[in-house]
């Protein structure tokens, strides 16, 4: 345009002169250490439906419509002088996700930060961790069981193990056991805990989950079975080991005849 | 009431800033569904995307592809400011033009010496730094700083530390730059600035009436787009960087100024109706 401040050869021009190139040049570094400075350690558990953090945090366009969707007001968005500024995130200790079948925030999310249509029990938010036994009561033959009993998927992301309490010989320890296939990462494990501190807690999964290597292969689930060391005992199915019981009753009776004079 | 009316635009301006923050806000906390997000991504009555464009392109720059939502709130967006001028985002909705009419009260008041003078057009460069940037880090770079989404974020999420972006913006604008944040800086308004030099809600110019106080220079955010010669032959306030403040128009005595339609083609006439 002839009437604008300046021509586009100008500005190309200009742009190029020394002091120009050094302002572009201070700036830049400034602004990069600005933007890099954000980054930080990432412990932020995030919205159900968050892409891996790297596409995450360069897709999120920071508008809190999630944030405003959750009926919950569980999300919040990072404020500044906090790492990733402007995105959402969640503390389950505070107000955990209350796992909504809709899944509100994700459809409300313009930007497909949360991925569209994400289905609440997929959703990876994070990790429970029992991260303390030392004062998880349940590790100290306490009856607690409050994680496992408000775990929405109650049963398969917490399961209870079952172990004799060999101090009194005569009880049981009921030990509540994560599995990383089922956590959604909601925190409602954390959030009920009712230690002072909780005993188990959600982590960002980069920071809490472990990696199978593609070398180690299980014998009993390949196909044709390779080996049967680990694979299901028969001798553990119910009807075996009753059959089995009752077999070694019978010879225990008979050697008993045998040998009473 | 005369001040009223020597001032209309700037009050109107005020209302459509504090309106908008106001719906926001609403939408917020009482789910109220006319404006919700903020200026980075919204949605009007819950179906109309808005997407902030520059957003939107950082975000391509950085590697990565943007949803279809987003796409065409930041077409939607650029669509709107090239009907009412691009920088009319700048005067009339960003929450960080108040502050910097502030400091300019100031600095009419204080008079501080031994500022720096960024050129304006150090804005473009700082735009087109954004995208290089948003390239090199893989995270859309003006995002992660923008004082402008900060501070809209921070009054309508709750007040947090961002808040600060007032004192420091009002410090960077009365101490140490002569045009300020906005006048040499901002890569958002350099943006909008590229929409605007061919959009057509402008202020027109009515040459023969004009007696050269220079009363719209001195009220001028961006007094270069008043360049008299250029704007006496195009009959308009060219040039993108006219935020449609309307300052010009209610400050002149001779009502030189009025809101008008720009003809899209040189030579055509303008519209025939003024606003």
């Amino acid at each position: 345009m002839s009437d604008s401040g300046f021509s586009r050869r100008e500005f190309l021009a200009g742009a190029f002169r020394g002091r120009n190139l050094a302002l572009a040049g201070t700036g830049g570094a400034v602004w990069a250490q600005l933007v890099e400075g954000q980054r930080g350690p990432i412990l932020r558990r995030r919205p159900p439906g968050a892409r891996a953090e790297p596409e995450f945090l360069a897709t999120c366009t920071k508008c809190g419509q999630c944030v405003e969707a959750c009926p919950y007001d569980t999300l919040e968005l990072a404020t500044a002088g906090q790492e990733s500024l402007g995105t959402p995130s969640f503390e389950p200790r505070k107000i955990p996700c209350h796992m909504c079948p809709d899944v509100p925030c994700v459809a409300a999310c313009p930007s497909g930060s949360l991925v569209p249509d994400t289905a609440i029990e997929d959703a990876r938010m994070g990790l429970a961790v029992l991260s303390d036994q030392e004062t998880c009561l349940a590790f100290q033959g306490l009856r607690c069981e409050v994680c496992y009993r408000a775990c929405p998927l109650i049963g398969q992301a917490i399961q209870l193990e079952f172990r004799p309490q060999e101090r009194t010989g005569k009880h049981a320890f009921f030990l509540p056991v994560v599995n990383s296939n089922a956590c959604t990462g909601c925190g409602m494990c954390e959030h009920s805990c009712v230690l002072e501190e909780a005993a188990i807690k959600v982590l960002p999964r980069d920071l809490a989950q472990g990696k199978l290597g593609s070398n180690y292969r299980f014998g009993w689930e390949e196909e044709p079975t390779i080996s049967r060391d680990f694979g299901p005992s028969d001798a553990v199915q119910p009807e075996a080991w009753q059959d089995n019981t009752s077999k070694v009753l019978d010879a225990l009776d008979e050697l008993e005849e045998t040998t009473t004079p | 009431m005369s001040w009223i009316l020597a001032h209309r635009y700037l009050v109107l301006r005020r209302l459509s800033q504090a309106g908008i923050l106001l719906l926001f806000w609403l939408g917020a906390h009482m789910h109220l569904g006319w404006l919700t997000g903020n200026l980075s991504s919204s949605r009007v009555f819950r179906t109309v995307p808005l997407s902030d464009p520059y957003a939107a392109l950082q975000v391509l720059a950085s590697g990565h592809l943007i949803s279809s939502t987003v796409l065409i709130g930041a077409a939607v967006v650029v669509l709107f400011y090239w009907f009412v001028g691009g920088r009319s985002f700048c005067s009339w909705v960003c929450p960080v033009n108040p502050v910097a009419d502030l400091g300019r009260v100031i600095k009419r008041r204080f008079h501080p010496h031994g500022q720096l003078a960024v050129a304006r057009e150090a804005r473009y460069g700082f735009m087109l730094l954004g995208l290089v940037l948003s390239a090199v880090l893989g995270v859309a770079a003006f995002e992660w700083i923008s004082p402008v989404s900060m501070l809209h974020r921070e009054i309508i999420f709750g007040a947090g530390l961002g808040l600060l972006v007032i004192p420091w913006i009002l410090a960077l604008d009365v101490l140490v730059l002569r045009h300020g944040w906005c006048g040499s800086l901002c890569p958002l308004g350099a943006f909008y600035a590229l929409i605007g030099r061919a959009s057509l809600l402008r202020p027109a110019f009515a040459a023969e009436r004009c007696d050269h106080c220079g009363d719209c220079v001195r009220v001028c955010p961006e007094p270069q787009v008043l360049h008299f010669d250029r704007i006496a032959a195009a009959g308009f306030v060219g040039g993108g960087e006219c935020t449609n403040c309307a300052r010009c128009i209610e400050v002149c005595p001779q009502e030189v100024f009025s809101f008008n339609v720009r003809p899209i083609r040189a030579g055509d006439e303008p519209a025939t109706t003024e606003i």
